[in-house]
């Protein structure tokens, strides 16, 4: 026998949670409180680019965008993070240089976590010391599914030590536990383990991130916080491209966790489509017209 | 010297035992020539209020019983009618039928005791639902039995009509106190001792033997009863029943013993009377293949 | 190394403001739902035979909304001879036109109100919140299309109603007498008009006083549907009018919701006669959490059960049993929800409770809320604050509560839970049945043997097993004991409307 982490994980009724899900979609947030709500979410975006044919170029690109997410409309923060590969943090860190957005790299063989354990400590070894302020690792699901929890744990123990100085978030990619049930013990064990941020999705499965999953993780946090005092972010990510599902996600995260989350510190958003849709919302609210993709960048 | 006959004590029925009424009343049941066949039983509030105890205590075992083993104690108790048969028959011509006509209700009336058994385990696959809810939920209705039911015979027959109470009501789970025919109550008395001598649990059947105009109205008010039937045909005694009903909102149903030897008396529905209607909820998980083929 | 640690920290302290000026105490803005498309006439008059006539009586009451304590409308108040008109313009098209009707054709024309009610939900939606003082919420996702589903449900049963009841030959009864309350006004309607219609019955509808607006406007709507006059009768006014409808003699059938009090004396006043009669009355359900249970779920399952509709449910989970070595937990996770919970304009889209219905019934709760504090219970309330004007209540949880407390046993119908603890299996299924009523009850743990036990256990005629207040067209619903008899949803929701 294994050490017992579900001790106190509960049971999750999946059709349960879609009802609550219901309730926070069907908040109608109009005016100032939804203005404050686009501009948040923009400032909680980790941009991403995460391809096979990522390259300098690309990335340079997206950073400029990350640091000016629309010239053209006035008194926008900034996104919260890139998120690259590990040899593209260098390039970000350049282009980022002087500003206040981080660099995330997505590490340990992502996006299938299957590799072994001493190339994905080098591989967050590396992004750190590229200047990654952020890890986001992927737990080994097969592990996790076949009941080597003890390996899981360990496994995200190790990472966690080598991030050093680096938050790490930790991706359960939930699309491949089925159940909300596996959610919740996941979402328990990576918190136990030491994760700084848990995060849905790599955006490479679908369904990626989705509302049911996020409330399931929201609530392993609100539970471990009420233990332990101890804060736990959260990043869904993948599938959030309009400004009304993110406003969902605030709802929710207001809802669930409360006004100190409610910053980029501790709630992240893994998408690179909201944004526009996003700054299409606040061009809306600002002039009352309603905007065309053709006036924002698609970088 | 002829032989003395051995006659025989008419008592009650209650929770498996024949007591004599609390009261110590009786009333002389007379032939066609005023000649007394035998004292009966006269029961007071008090016993009725000591079935009801007897019924509520049975309730839990009866109706947790399976409906198949239910089946089977309602079939013995054909069984031992079969056995009694000439027992009753004669009873029957004492209290002035025909031997013709008491051969036939005999045999009606273990007919449909094996009529009802056959129901125990299968009216519920009849009038059960599952409900095409539009939610992800499984949800289904079944019958349950009401709880204990009082019960008052008319005065049509000694045995059919009082087979025709019971056996529908504890076919469904339910317990019984029932008063016999005040003007036939001889089978009554002679079918509790069939009861008495089937597998039968105590308390399920309870049989008193009286007048009805003395207790229908403390059989009706009675609060730990949860429904009554009443087949006799005295309107007043009806809205004073259907009066104190309300006041724990007890079931009413009168029915006529009318054409009782006929088919229309074996019913499904007349089950259904005593049965409250359940309905359960549970969430049905879709996730994977929930919302795709298969 | 220290530089770049150095501007990290300058770097997360300057996100970190960004993230507080951007946002600081988010709160919803107020968005109420538009009234301005929502037509209410000055005066609503008696519907009779296909026509608005003008009561013998030549009263009218007001009718106020609960949450602004403002006059919306006044309305006929039906007497003695009104009613006996209702019912003989019932008895006529029931006569001469509704059961002569192929049963086809019958289905259509129910089909047509479900239709019609479907696109004025909005519509009644807002009138319903207005004059009951409910969540536009709960009036638009739940209230009005449930309304328009049960029409719709019953619509198709009209021509196979053989299927329903083998070897029986149904026949309607004749004059459905119909007495509704005001915590449902348009769904109650529905449930009892659809199946009423769909078995061939005439109708004679006596809505609540204090909600009488969304019962007039389907009148009006069933005018529109070219309904044959005189099918649907109906008539506003209090309890006489009501009283006058269950002792009309030719009143075939009644079918009452509401309290248990009354609906004991309508058995009473019917007792004797032919009519044929259901009743769904009050209820003290219990919602029982085992702690093997989806907790967090649970939580959402309590405040359903009980918050829902103001507590103005007859099957609301008023009574929490709390398995001993969870509770500590459940119960603050409960206490957090319902800071979460918005009390205020029903009209507004993010109201999670609205006014209480009326001030007579804000008085009764507030009666038991003084009754539970001096009885002792441990009183928690949401710190939501109140508008200054209409009715409104906080939500209320009262703690260490037994059987023997009155705010146990006793139906308030409003927004206030009894919580009790519980150890054993067998000792909160004894305590769960312990009360007169029987209506529903609630059963929360991921053990499915331990579910089918339980809810056979149950003495109550709806038992939810990991969820609460779910409703459907298709689901019957009704009480056990002092809950009242007859079903209405689903096939055997037709029975009560049927000779078989």
């Amino acid at each position: 026998m294994g050490i017992s982490y579900f001790d106190d994980t509960p049971h999750v009724d999946q059709v349960g949670v879609e009802e609550r899900i219901a309730r926070f979609s069907t908040r109608s947030i109009k005016k100032t409180s939804k203005m404050q709500a686009l501009k948040l979410a923009l400032n909680m975006i980790d941009l991403t680019t995460l391809e096979g044919k990522d390259t300098p170029g690309k990335v340079n690109q997206m950073c400029y965008k990350a640091m000016h997410v629309c010239n053209q409309l006035p008194e926008l923060p900034t996104v919260a993070a890139v998120c690259v590969y590990p040899n593209h943090v260098k390039t970000a860190r350049k282009a980022l240089n002087g500003t206040e957005i981080k660099v995330a790299a997505v590490a340990t063989a992502f996006p299938s976590g299957n590799s072994t354990s001493s190339i994905k400590l080098e591989d967050t070894q590396f992004a750190v010391s590229e200047g990654a302020h952020e890890i986001d690792m992927v737990i080994s699901r097969g592990e996790f599914l076949r009941g080597n929890y003890n390996f899981v744990f360990d496994e995200i123990a190790a990472i966690k030590d080598a991030c050093g100085k680096a938050r790490l978030k930790v991706i359960l990619e939930t699309g491949e536990l089925s159940t909300l049930d596996n959610v919740r013990k996941a979402s328990d064990l990576a918190i136990q383990a030491g994760a700084d941020f848990i995060k849905t999705s790599t955006g490479k499965i679908q369904p990626a991130a989705t509302m049911p999953v996020t409330l399931v993780m929201l609530q392993a946090i609100k539970d471990h916080y009420k233990k332990t005092g101890k804060m736990v972010g959260m990043k869904p990510a993948g599938g959030i491209s309009t400004a009304k599902v993110a406003i969902n996600y605030l709802v929710m995260l207001h809802e669930t966790l409360g006004d100190s989350w409610m910053t980029n510190e501790w709630f992240r958003f893994g998408a690179s489509s909201l944004a526009n849709d996003l700054l299409m919302q606040i061009g809306k609210e600002q002039h009352g017209i309603y905007q065309s993709k053709d006036y924002f960048s698609n970088d | 010297m002829e032989r003395i006959e051995v006659l025989k004590t008419y008592k009650l029925y209650i929770g498996g035992q024949f007591p004599r009424t609390e009261s110590g009343r009786y009333y002389p049941l007379l032939n066609s020539k005023k000649q007394t066949l035998a004292n009966i039983s006269l029961a007071s509030r008090k016993d009725y209020r000591n079935a009801v105890v007897a019924a509520r205590g049975a309730f839990g075992g009866w109706s947790s019983k399976t409906a198949f083993n239910r089946g089977q104690i309602l079939y013995r108790i054909a069984e031992m009618m079969e056995g009694r048969k000439m027992q009753f028959v004669d009873e029957l011509m004492v209290q002035g039928i025909s031997k013709s006509n008491a051969v036939k209700e005999v045999q009606t009336s273990i007919d449909r005791m094996v009529y009802y058994s056959g129901w125990c385990d299968k009216f519920q696959q009849c009038f059960s639902a599952v409900n095409p809810v539009s939610s992800s939920h499984f949800n289904f209705s079944v019958p349950e039995p009401m709880g204990v039911v009082a019960a008052i015979s008319g005065n049509s027959s000694s045995l059919l009509g009082l087979i025709s109470i019971i056996a529908p009501v504890i076919a469904g789970g339910n317990t019984i106190v029932v008063l016999a025919s005040e003007k036939y109550p001889l089978c009554g008395v002679t079918f509790a001792e069939v009861l008495a001598t089937s597998d039968l649990p105590g308390g399920v059947v309870n049989i008193l033997t009286g007048k009805s105009s003395e207790i229908h109205s403390h059989m009706a008010s009675h609060m730990d009863v949860n429904a009554l039937l009443y087949c006799g045909d005295d309107k007043a005694e009806i809205k004073t029943i259907s009066e104190l009903a309300a006041l724990n909102v007890k079931r009413v149903f009168v029915r006529s013993e009318k054409k009782l030897e006929k088919d229309e008396h074996e019913n499904p529905y007349y089950i259904m009377d005593f049965q409250e209607i359940k309905t359960t909820w549970h969430p049905i998980e879709r996730v994977g293949g929930g919302s795709g083929n298969y | 190394m220290n530089q770049k640690e150095n501007r990290i920290s300058k770097t997360e302290k300057k996100l970190e403001n960004v993230s507080k000026t951007v946002f600081k105490d988010w709160k919803y803005a107020p968005s109420p739902e538009s009234t301005e498309h929502v037509k209410i006439a000055p005066r609503y008059d008696l519907f009779i035979n296909g026509k608005f006539v003008k009561p013998e009586s030549k009263k009218y009451f007001d009718t106020v909304s609960p949450s602004t304590e403002k006059k919306l409308s006044e309305i006929a108040e039906a007497g003695e001879k009104d009613v006996d008109k209702a019912v003989s313009a019932a008895k006529n098209a029931y006569d001469k036109t509704w059961r002569k009707i192929p049963a086809k054709e019958r289905a259509k024309y129910i089909y047509r109100i479900a239709r019609m009610i479907q696109e004025r939900a909005r519509e009644f939606a807002v009138i319903e919140t207005m004059d009951g003082g409910k969540p536009i919420r709960e009036s638009r996702d739940i209230d009005v299309p449930l309304a328009a589903n049960h029409f719709f449900y019953y619509a198709g049963w009209a021509d196979k109603l053989d299927y329903a009841f083998p070897k029986t030959n149904p026949r309607p009864l004749g004059v459905a007498g119909q007495i509704i309350p005001w915590n449902f006004p348009l769904l109650m309607a529905a449930w009892k008009i659809a199946p009423a219609l769909a078995t061939g019955n005439t109708v004679v509808l006596k809505p609540a006083e204090s909600t009488p607006l969304t019962a007039l406007k389907l009148a009006e709507l069933i005018q529109d549907s070219g309904l044959p006059e005189g099918v649907v009768n109906i008539v506003t006014g209090f309890g006489k009018t009501g009283a006058a409808i269950v002792n009309h003699p030719n009143v075939n059938k009644v079918a009452f919701t509401g309290s248990t009090d009354v609906g004991k004396i309508i058995q009473k006043a019917v007792a004797g006669t032919s009519k044929k009669i259901t009743l769904e009355l009050g209820g003290k359900a219990a919602n029982i959490v085992f702690d093997d249970a989806p907790i967090d779920q649970a939580v959402e399952g309590i405040v359903n059960g009980i918050f829902f509709n103001q507590g103005h449910v007859c099957c609301a989970g008023s009574r929490l049993f709390v398995q001993e070595n969870i509770a500590a937990n459940l119960i603050e996770k409960l206490k957090e929800r319902m800071e979460s919970l918005i009390v205020g304009d029903p009209l507004d889209k993010n109201t999670d409770i609205g006014a209480i219905n009326s001030k007579e019934q804000l008085l009764k709760i507030q009666e038991y809320i003084s009754i539970g504090i001096n009885e002792g219970a441990e009183i928690h309330q949401s710190s939501c604050a109140l508008p200054n004007k209409g009715f409104f209540c906080k939500p209320t949880l009262f703690l260490n509560t037994s059987q023997s407390h009155r705010i146990v046993t006793e139906e308030i119908f409003g927004p206030v839970l009894a919580v009790q603890t519980f150890r054993t299996i067998e000792e909160v299924i004894e305590k769960a049945n312990n009360i007169p009523y029987g209506l529903s009850a609630g059963v929360w743990t991921d053990k499915g043997s331990k579910i089918f036990h339980l809810t056979s256990k149950m003495r109550a005629g709806v038992v939810w097993a990991n969820t609460y207040n779910k409703f459907d067209p298709a689901s019957p619903f009704g009480g056990y004991k002092e809950s009242g008899f007859g079903r209405e949803g689903g096939l055997h929701g037709l029975s009560a409307y049927l000779t078989i």
